[in-house]
């Protein structure tokens, strides 16, 4: 999917995440992530969020995650629908899962 | 041989030995005249020095030497910045300071670190931007954390020799009779000062308040100090509470604290007279409220609450359902004016509190104490040192004396903060060992160490959700996945001792 605009989800308490998605110049994703847990599970969200991103077909954009220490349920759905509005779809597909 | 009051005394006698002759005030008065005529005229000069300047300069304060402060003010303390810089700008070096504790407003001393006026803390915590600075690598030699009763250990013993202790208290006469209870700035307890006063070798108290001679009751007694300074404030009476104290709203802490009030109640231990102890977390004071509703109900009394006092147990004590309450160091303002009114709310020094040379020290006689933890891993060790990046933010406290004391050990914590799992493998920091610890509470399960199958099957009968501390870690691991180990470097930042001055672990600094 094609991402047209600037895609928002989530917010900034505790255990949760905010994530925006930009259209990007370049090829490929590039992933900015900020989290209070970086240390610990740093590594694991960046995955989790670039799988999600990979199941939506998404090949260019920027991705800028703060993280509040959520879980990756939580990362997982924020990414959902930030994508989902930065691709101009309304129409969740929730069923899209590992 | 005539004595100076004409009395023939021999020189030698069989069974006393050598006879030194009484011979003062051969001519004139016998009295010290110029001093009553100085009490006439200065009547309020005493011990009063007129700044702390004067009073570093008539103590001999030198180079390298070291100087001791309490922590009763918490975040409202005003005297160490204000000693400091005075030292500062006096031109002193290579300071070694001994505090019973530093907080958040110590940030202020990190110049000081820079311009080599400070060269080693000697603390039981550190939070904020001069833990921040430490654990970053910025000083060169590295903390010291003693516990409380580590620390009292240490001056009594000579471990640590104090040469000035600089004291602020709400409430002080002129020749340094002192409490902390009375006064515009009352702290409460002075417990953690009582062991610098009785052992360092100068004293210099330092109040907003001179009252009037004899200072009664006092907590700190004449005799021990050498100067006092008046300054236009000691402390921040509001920065005592930091918010610590007050009752959780919180359902998850509300869960675990009624679940902590069933293993006092299953542990065999609540009996009446049984003794307790509380932390000031949130999980930890709402289990006295869930405790007195069982002490009420099956008539059972506490002889004495122990430790940091709170208004929780001060209600506890009014309500008669504690009989005395021992106050090494006042929570709130509750516990700061009950310790002034209720006779059977006494204050304790450290020493008394969790001297672990003292057999009868205060935490030896304890039957629970209930603590928190930042982590607890699978063989119990607990760290209330170091946050989830590795960063100093923490305290010892009283944690690993009472652990050690008390004949049941409960931790209270939830399973997991956000996304960091509580229970792991290997906590990051070791302040209280796993040996001393007996019951882990949290909101998804109960865990007993394997040390004390006796509890575990108490626990068992009553019915209360017990598993093994490896269950809990798996549960947690399950939501959170694995953590990765906090990245550290070599470099060494701080030394933790163990209450009995043995080193029990070292915090490094967290990765560039």
């Amino acid at each position: 999917m094609d991402i047209v605009k600037t895609g928002i989800a989530g917010t900034l308490e505790s255990s949760d995440l905010m994530v925006t998605i930009k259209e990007s110049g370049e090829d490929g994703i590039h992933l900015e992530l900020k989290s209070t847990v970086q240390q610990q599970f740093g590594e694991e969200i960046k995955e989790v969020a670039l799988a999600v991103l990979r199941q939506y077909g998404v090949k260019r954009c920027k991705v800028s995650i703060e993280d509040k220490g959520a879980l990756d349920c939580t990362v997982i759905a924020r990414v959902r629908t930030a994508v989902s509005r930065a691709c101009g779809n309304v129409k969740y597909n929730w069923e899209v899962g590992r | 041989m005539l004595n100076a009051v004409d009395r023939e005394i021999p020189e030698y006698l069989e069974g006393y030995g050598k006879m030194k002759l009484f011979d003062k005030f051969k001519e004139g008065s016998v009295k010290d005249l110029d001093r009553f005529q100085d009490r006439l005229v200065y009547p309020n000069r005493k011990k009063i020095i007129s700044s702390i300047k004067r009073a570093v300069e008539a103590v001999g304060l030198k180079d390298g030497m070291t100087i001791s402060f309490h922590h009763h003010f918490r975040s409202g303390d005003l005297t160490i910045n204000l000693v400091l810089n005075e030292l500062a700008s006096m031109g002193f070096k290579d300071l070694i300071v001994s505090a019973s504790s530093l907080t958040d407003v110590h940030a202020a001393l990190i110049p000081l670190v820079r311009e080599g006026v400070i060269r080693k803390f000697e603390t039981s915590g550190l939070r904020g931007g001069l833990a921040e600075f430490i654990s970053n690598g910025m000083m060169e030699i590295p903390i010291q954390i003693r516990s409380h009763g580590g620390r009292a250990r240490a001056i009594v013993n000579g471990d640590l020799h104090i040469d000035v202790a600089f004291l602020g208290v709400s409430s002080c006469d002129v020749y340094g009779n002192a409490n902390g209870f009375t006064g515009q700035n009352a702290c409460g307890s002075l417990g953690y000062a009582k062991v610098d006063a009785e052992y360092a070798d100068h004293v210099v108290m330092i109040t907003d308040n001179l009252v009037e001679c004899p200072n009664i009751p006092f907590s700190i007694p004449q005799n021990q100090v050498d100067h006092v300074v008046v300054v236009d404030k000691v402390g921040d009476t509001a920065g005592i509470m930091s918010g610590a104290t007050r009752f959780t709203k919180n359902p998850r802490d509300l869960l675990i604290a009624r679940h902590a009030a069933d293993v006092v109640e299953a542990s065999g231990y609540f009996y009446d007279g049984f003794s307790l102890q509380t932390g000031s977390g949130g999980a930890s004071l709402a289990t006295t409220r869930f405790l007195s509703e069982k002490m009420a109900r099956r008539d059972i009394k506490a002889s004495f609450a122990l430790g940091g006092i709170t208004g929780q147990i001060v209600k506890m004590h009014e309500e008669g359902l504690i009989g005395k309450l021992l106050d090494v160091q006042s929570f709130d303002l509750t516990a700061v004016q009950s310790l002034r009114k209720n006779p059977n709310h006494y204050e304790i020094s450290a020493a008394y509190y969790a001297n672990p040379d003292d057999e009868g020290s205060a935490v030896n006689q304890l039957d629970v104490v209930i603590l928190s933890a930042l982590e607890i891993d699978v063989d119990f060790n607990v760290n209330v040192m170091t946050g989830s990046d590795g960063v100093i933010r923490g305290a010892s406290g009283g944690h690993c004396d009472t652990a050690a004391g008390a004949c049941v050990t409960i931790i209270v914590a939830p399973l997991l903060r956000g996304r960091i799992p509580t229970v792991c493998d290997r906590v990051h920091t070791i302040i209280t060992p796993g040996k001393t610890v007996d019951v882990l509470v949290t909101d998804q399960g109960i865990a007993v160490n394997p040390l004390r199958p006796e509890l575990q099957e108490r626990l068992m009968k009553s019915g209360l959700p017990v598993c093994s501390i490896e269950d809990l870690k798996e549960r947690a691991y399950k939501l959170t996945g694995v953590p990765r180990e906090i990245r550290v470097e070599d470099r060494i930042v701080g030394v933790v001792n163990y209450r009995d001055g043995s080193v029990i672990d070292v915090i490094r600094q967290v990765a560039k």
